[in-house]
């Protein structure tokens, strides 16, 4: 059977109702059991712009948003100019003759022009041209009318009858018209009979947060972040979560900190900028030894940088956020599942070393939007609180003397929570004693200054032994092995799949837990390969740096894109090819929308 | 799964609320009178220590939740009243004071405080107000009188002070006081009158400092302040409130500037908060029911 491989192009001018054809067509493709892999490439604006969102779908997982177009919708004459060369033989354009000129098509590429006064000549509003389109291209890949009249009919139910039968009436046209003009795909969709889900990294995060048991969320609105709190917030009240927009990013984590010492399993999102403005209070959430979770967010850095475009740009950020060395543990989700089930694992752990945990994703991964299957999505997850006492409001009963700082061998004490009776004490950022009195203030004292920082040090011994080791993907005497770390998985993935038909076999290391990091199992990893090279979504490869820092290793190549888009799947494919044949050793795509 | 223990409410003194240390601020430090007051206060409102949160930022007078057999967070310096509103929100059964300085609170910890008042957490803040930073040897601070020469600003200073007591009553305080060390009856009250309020209530206390600020001593205090239970204020009359705020000069009220209980604390209003007791205390995790329509929003 002939796999299919579809990818629909929508763009125009932002306010120009894109998303609603993409939601639409998401919706009819995961309902029939297809995956889909959606990425959209917008700016920071309201009304005006240029967007371009693409969806690809197909019967297989779609590890990215590909190389190619073979539907697009250009909306304004802007996306018809600038996306033509994307378009694969055998792809369809398909365009409101009446304000968007044909451009010149590459060979093989049909031109599917359609007249709204004519097909639609009584109906006010632009975004008439958009149901056309929709109803035109689900006609090229032969979708059932009836499917598309049912999603109007929902849509529009709100707004009456009326709103309804124009609607559909509209897209009747629409379909009628590409059945008689247009040329069919030569396939059709087939229906799997598995139902998938449809949803986008941060809605991941934050469910992964409610799995996780969180009661208190906390944010300040910043792209590309902001639809965890989105989330939060309309979920809120139905799970029992107290959500919070704050005055700034300080208070934000301060406030999660204050949640979290009283019990709450408490987390916050953010983006870099968002992310500088914690790093003290990172520190002190370790100092006090808080468990706090913080999702940083990665866009294009530095300052307020390119809000709307993607960056693996901040891992030195949280490597080093905040003054002094504190344990602290750090996971870039590789794909949207990990986004899900990484957060209840990260909770287990911070509330067991008692910590900040930092997730860091990025707005490819947060924003980008993915079909998965539902059963994927447990809520039934372990939870482990940790060495707790009065998480009911009471504790088992003691005779004084609680020392909340006790020097252990693990560096865990046992933590108490406020209005425990029996167990008051002081928690503190400045430096203490096994009891919280400031040592400062009593007097200051070198040993015990040493016995308190290497217990809290010492807790992060005790992490690795818990995290999975990175496994190699692919086979171990591969020509390349491709490095990543967090979202690049799945385009790297599917670049070794291109590389394998061009007869080069690369395989994958993808990097999870940043800190602490399995330093042993990658340099035996490594060791073996014939050539290193690495991959990531930033200028002066971050991860590089870090790896030979911890590891000893030089990679012999690196493949690094900081134009604010991510990877094309082709982008590593060339930058391979052109290291393998010594060319360069650092391979910069140059990327080919002008979005 | 742990014991529960039925905690005999003994009567609790001022001595059983001493701290593991004693303080180490300098002789004659105002902030003795408000650890003192606060002790007092809470044993006649009788809480136990338990029952009891005190979260502070960085400074001399942020130290004070060491001295003290409560519950406490030394937190970040600015932060303390953010910190103190997650834990108000996670565990609104906590009676939770916040205590700092002027530089803390009104300076670098400047948002936090106003929007703190805007929602009306339930916290008692008491503010240890010595118009000069202290803890890192005497330089301007956000209440230092203008033309005051400091460290900082050796041949006086330009700037404007910051009065807290109008801009809480503007930013949606309910409960709006200024205490003197120097009374430390009235101080009492004050704190007891705040920790008794349901709602952000903030006491701006006059705590001399007698090594760095040399211009509004004991002595000045003593002086000039006047009560304002004895000047006929009605501390439910919000132009009246602000116009005595106002006053500075060879009279400077101390008293209860503001009051108004009718508005609803934060934790009030959370409708997240009506049922189940303390958000810190409930169990966690998704019920099945609700876990599968969040899967079906998906699909």
């Amino acid at each position: 059977m002939r796999r299919i491989d579809l990818a629909i192009g929508i763009g125009g001018a932002a306010g120009q109702g894109i998303a609603t054809p993409g939601d639409i067509l998401a919706r009819i493709f995961v309902r029939r059991g297809l995956h889909v892999n959606a990425y959209n490439a917008y700016q920071s604006i309201i009304r005006g712009g240029h967007i371009f969102l693409t969806l690809r779908t197909s019967e297989q997982p779609v590890l990215s948003h590909g190389d190619k177009i073979d539907a697009l919708m250009p909306l304004n004459q802007d996306t018809m100019n600038r996306h033509l060369k994307l378009m694969r033989a055998g792809s369809a354009v398909l365009f409101n003759s009446d304000t968007v000129k044909p451009g010149v098509v590459p060979e093989g590429v049909q031109l599917c022009p359609f007249s709204v006064k004519t097909l639609a000549p009584t109906i006010k509003g632009d975004l008439v041209q958009n149901t056309i389109a929709l109803a035109a291209i689900l006609r090229l890949i032969k979708v059932d009318f009836e499917i598309l009249e049912e999603i109007l009919t929902l849509q529009f139910k709100r707004k009456g009858t009326a709103a309804v039968a124009e609607n559909v009436g509209v897209a009747r046209a629409g379909y009628d018209y590409a059945a008689t003009h247009f040329t069919s795909f030569p396939f059709s969709l087939p229906d799997t009979g598995k139902r998938l889900a449809f949803f986008e990294g941060n809605q991941a995060l934050a469910m992964g947060g409610a799995a996780a048991g969180v009661r208190f969320y906390c944010a300040y609105p910043m792209s590309p972040s902001s639809g965890v709190l989105h989330w939060m917030a309309r979920h809120a009240r139905q799970l029992g979560i107290m959500v919070r927009q704050v005055e700034d990013e300080i208070g934000v984590i301060n406030m999660a900190i204050g949640a979290a010492h009283t019990g709450c399993r408490a987390m916050c999102a953010t983006s870099g900028g968002g992310f500088a403005l914690m790093s003290e209070a990172l520190g002190a959430a370790a100092m006090m030894e808080i468990p706090v979770v913080c999702i940083n967010v990665q866009r294009a850095g530095p300052a307020t940088g390119v809000p709307t475009k993607t960056e693996q740009g901040d891992l030195w950020q949280v490597l080093g956020a905040g003054q002094g060395d504190y344990p602290r543990i750090i996971v870039a989700p590789t794909n949207i599942v990990d986004c899900f089930t990484l957060v209840p694992t990260l909770f287990n752990l911070v509330d067991k070393f008692q910590c900040p945990g930092i997730i860091l994703s990025d707005l490819l991964l947060s924003e980008g939007r993915s079909s998965i299957d539902p059963d994927e999505l447990d809520f039934s997850v372990p939870i482990d609180r940790g060495d707790v006492i009065g998480l009911n409001g009471d504790g088992p009963p003691v005779n004084g003397g609680f020392k909340r700082y006790l020097v252990t061998d693990s560096g865990i004490s046992p933590r108490a929570l406020p209005g425990t009776p029996g167990y008051v004490h002081v928690v503190a950022t400045d430096e203490h004693d096994e009891d919280g009195v400031l040592i400062s203030d009593e007097f200051t004292d070198p040993h015990k200054r040493q016995a308190i920082h290497e217990k809290r040090m010492r807790k992060m011994d005790g992490v690795l032994p818990l995290l999975p080791a990175p496994e190699l993907h692919g086979a171990t005497d591969a020509q390349v092995t491709l490095v990543g770390w967090g979202s690049t998985e799945g385009v790297i993935r599917e670049a070794m799949q291109q590389l394998a038909g061009a007869g080069i076999v690369a395989s994958n290391l993808q990097v999870r837990w940043l800190v602490p990091l399995h330093a042993d199992a990658i340099v035996s990893i490594l060791s073996t390969c014939r050539k290193v090279v690495i991959v990531e979504n930033n200028y002066s490869g971050q991860f590089a740096r870090y790896l030979r820092s911890e590891t000893g290793i030089a990679a012999d190549g690196h493949i690094r894109k900081y134009d604010g888009e991510p990877f094309m799947p082709h982008h590593i494919v060339d930058g391979v090819k052109a290291i393998l044949a010594g060319s360069t050793k650092l391979y910069v795509p140059v990327h080919e929308i002008q979005v | 799964m742990a014991t529960v223990v039925q905690v005999e409410r003994v009567k609790v003194t001022v001595k059983d609320l001493k701290g593991k240390v004693d303080p180490d601020w300098c002789p004659g430090c105002g902030d003795f009178g408000v650890l003192a007051a606060l002790k007092q206060a809470i044993a006649e409102l009788g809480l136990q220590p338990h029952e009891v949160l005190t979260v502070s930022g960085i400074g001399c007078s942020s130290n004070l939740p060491g001295y003290l057999n409560t519950y406490g967070m030394h937190t970040l310096h600015g932060r303390a009243v953010a910190v103190a509103t997650g834990a108000q929100l996670a565990n609104h059964h906590l009676k939770i004071v916040v205590t700092g300085g002027d530089g803390d609170g009104y300076g670098i910890g400047g948002n936090h405080f106003v929007h703190a008042m805007r929602r009306n957490v339930d916290l008692t803040y008491i503010v240890m107000n010595n118009q000069v930073y202290g803890l890192t040897t005497g330089q301007l601070s956000p209440t230092s009188i203008k033309g005051m020469n400091t460290k900082s600003t050796p041949f006086g200073s330009v700037e404007n002070p910051i009065n807290p007591i109008p801009l809480a009553i503007a930013a949606g305080a309910t409960y709006v006081a200024r205490g003197f060390t120097g009374q430390q009856k009235q101080l009492v009250e004050l704190i007891k009158g705040g920790m008794q309020h349901r709602g952000f209530a903030l006491i701006d206390t006059f705590s001399p400092c007698v090594t760095y600020n040399h211009d509004n001593t004991h002595e000045f205090f003593k002086q000039r302040t006047r009560k304002l239970e004895e000047m006929g204020h009605d501390p439910t009359d919000f132009h009246d409130a602000m116009e005595k705020g106002c006053l500075w000069g060879e009279v400077i009220p101390i008293g209860l500037f503001w009051r108004y209980p009718d508005l609803p604390a934060l934790d009030q209003l959370e409708p997240v908060l009506g049922e189940g007791g303390p958000l810190a205390h409930r169990p966690l995790g998704v019920a099945p029911d609700i876990a599968q329509a969040l899967v079906n929003e998906l699909m």
